[in-house]
């Protein structure tokens, strides 16, 4: 997914502040364009996260919402969960990357619990970040180890946010949501249109 | 003379009741204060509710007061990590409650425990499970849902340095919920890892004020977490 991760760093614009949620999101911080200043954001309390240490330079007090050891750049600051949270709720925060179990077509969006008796649902700041960030981007496989489509009509897990996504990138393609519809902006190389449609679970659009 | 040093971490939190709500700093290992946790686990309050993002990692700190069973119930938004295997366990079995908080929410409720302010709207969780059953009112339009405040009894914080006023400044990522809860809790007990003169602290670096305060005890060299989980460690040692 590292390809994927950079092309969505590479569609971030120039000085934006974007929060990388934890999983697939955290690689997109090791990709700054060519020329450009994009300041990442983790939610426990760092803005100006740079990419992984060097080994032996690990600090276990300098970590991403992953939990991952991660370093600060020059101009980097540190501060407490409230004020963290105060950028994302308070819409300070340009754009945020995330994980999904599930997206449907209106860009509702299932991340935290699969609803199963047994599950432990774990929220963390999700439910925040799409409540208070405008262009919310998902990064996903675009199905699931089974080969399920995680692009769907309409969420079947517990919603973390409704009609909150505006565009997802997979291993297959990128997907503007507009309107409450999937519009195909890109395909990876080697996919076709009609297999992209068999592996998606919602109709695809082209402008 | 104002002196909010304590010697030892039993004295620390010695008078830690059954019952009571215990506000536990940390994201993952950093800023947790688990030489307060352990002893917190020595001391044997039980029936607690804790207030943590997460709930430990391995056998040791938070997991461990968790395993030693002296928790009823967390409060948490994100319940799981890698390594975490005591709560999911117990949830499980529905032997531990949980009641589960947007991370947001979660600082917000605390702050506002601190501030004085009761309750508040917050846009986070409209439209999910998470806010089924609590009150919803419309501002400009827009749907917004109640959450009431968080305060604790005690609250169990980590920082790098601390004076005997209380005034602490805190490591990189470490800082997280601390500040917060030092603000919402009647009895805040801080582990510093230098205990430090009155005066050599850079008023405009201050983080936490002291007022917030209640008792600093010094840990020169508090262990880490990671390596203990690593090492398979379990505490109490010698269980």
């Amino acid at each position: 997914m590292a390809e994927v991760a950079q092309k969505v760093a590479a569609d971030i614009p120039d000085a934006s502040y974007v929060n990388l949620g934890i999983g697939i999101p955290e690689m997109v911080a090791g990709f700054v364009p060519e020329g450009r200043e994009l300041i990442y954001h983790t939610e426990n309390g760092l803005l100006g996260m740079g990419p992984t240490p060097v080994p032996g330079h690990e600090d276990p007090e300098l970590i991403n919402a992953g939990k991952k050891c991660v370093t600060a750049i020059p101009g980097a600051s540190f501060f407490h969960h409230a004020d963290s949270f105060m950028m994302i709720r308070g819409g300070h925060i340009d754009y945020c990357v995330l994980g999904a179990f599930q997206v449907s077509q209106e860009g509702d969006l299932a991340n935290w619990s699969t609803g199963e008796t047994n599950a432990i649902p774990a929220v963390g700041g999700a439910m925040d970040l799409v409540a208070g960030v405008k262009n919310i981007f998902v990064i996903t496989q675009h199905t699931t180890k089974t080969g399920e489509p995680k692009i769907v009509q309409q969420c079947t897990y517990p919603l973390t946010g409704k009609q909150v996504v505006t565009r997802i990138y997979t291993n297959y393609a990128i997907i503007d949501i507009r309107d409450k519809k999937l519009y195909i902006r890109e395909l990876a190389p080697g996919i076709e249109m009609e297999f992209l449609q068999q592996v998606t679970g919602a109709p695809l659009h082209q402008d | 003379m104002v002196n909010k040093t304590v010697a030892s971490a039993a004295d620390a939190v010695a008078d830690i009741y059954d019952g009571a709500t215990i506000l536990i700093g940390g994201f993952g290992e950093a800023g947790s204060p688990i030489e307060l946790i352990h002893a917190l686990i020595d001391q044997g309050a039980k029936d607690l509710t804790v207030v943590s993002n997460n709930t430990g990692s391995g056998q040791v700190g938070l997991a461990a007061l968790i395993a030693n069973r002296q928790v009823r119930k967390m409060i948490c938004s994100f319940p799981k990590s890698a390594n975490s295997v005591v709560f999911p366990e117990l949830y499980t079995r529905g032997e531990i409650e949980l009641e589960l908080v947007p991370q947001g929410t979660l600082a917000e409720r605390i702050r506002c425990g601190g501030a004085g302010i009761p309750a508040f709207y917050t846009p986070t969780s409209v439209n999910t499970p998470l806010a089924e059953g609590k009150e919803i009112r419309h501002f400009n339009g827009n749907p917004y849902v109640m959450e009431y405040a968080i305060r604790g009894d005690f609250a169990l914080v980590k920082s790098l340095k601390a004076d005997r006023y209380g005034n602490l400044v805190y490591h990189k990522t470490a800082r997280n919920f601390n500040p917060v809860m030092c603000t919402a809790a009647t009895t805040t007990i801080v582990q510093a890892k230098h205990l430090v003169e009155v005066g050599s602290l850079d008023p405009e670096t201050v983080i936490t004020p002291g007022i917030f305060v209640q008792r600093v005890l010094e840990v020169t060299h508090p262990m880490e977490e990671s390596v203990l989980v690593a090492e398979n460690r379990r505490y109490p040692w010698n269980r």
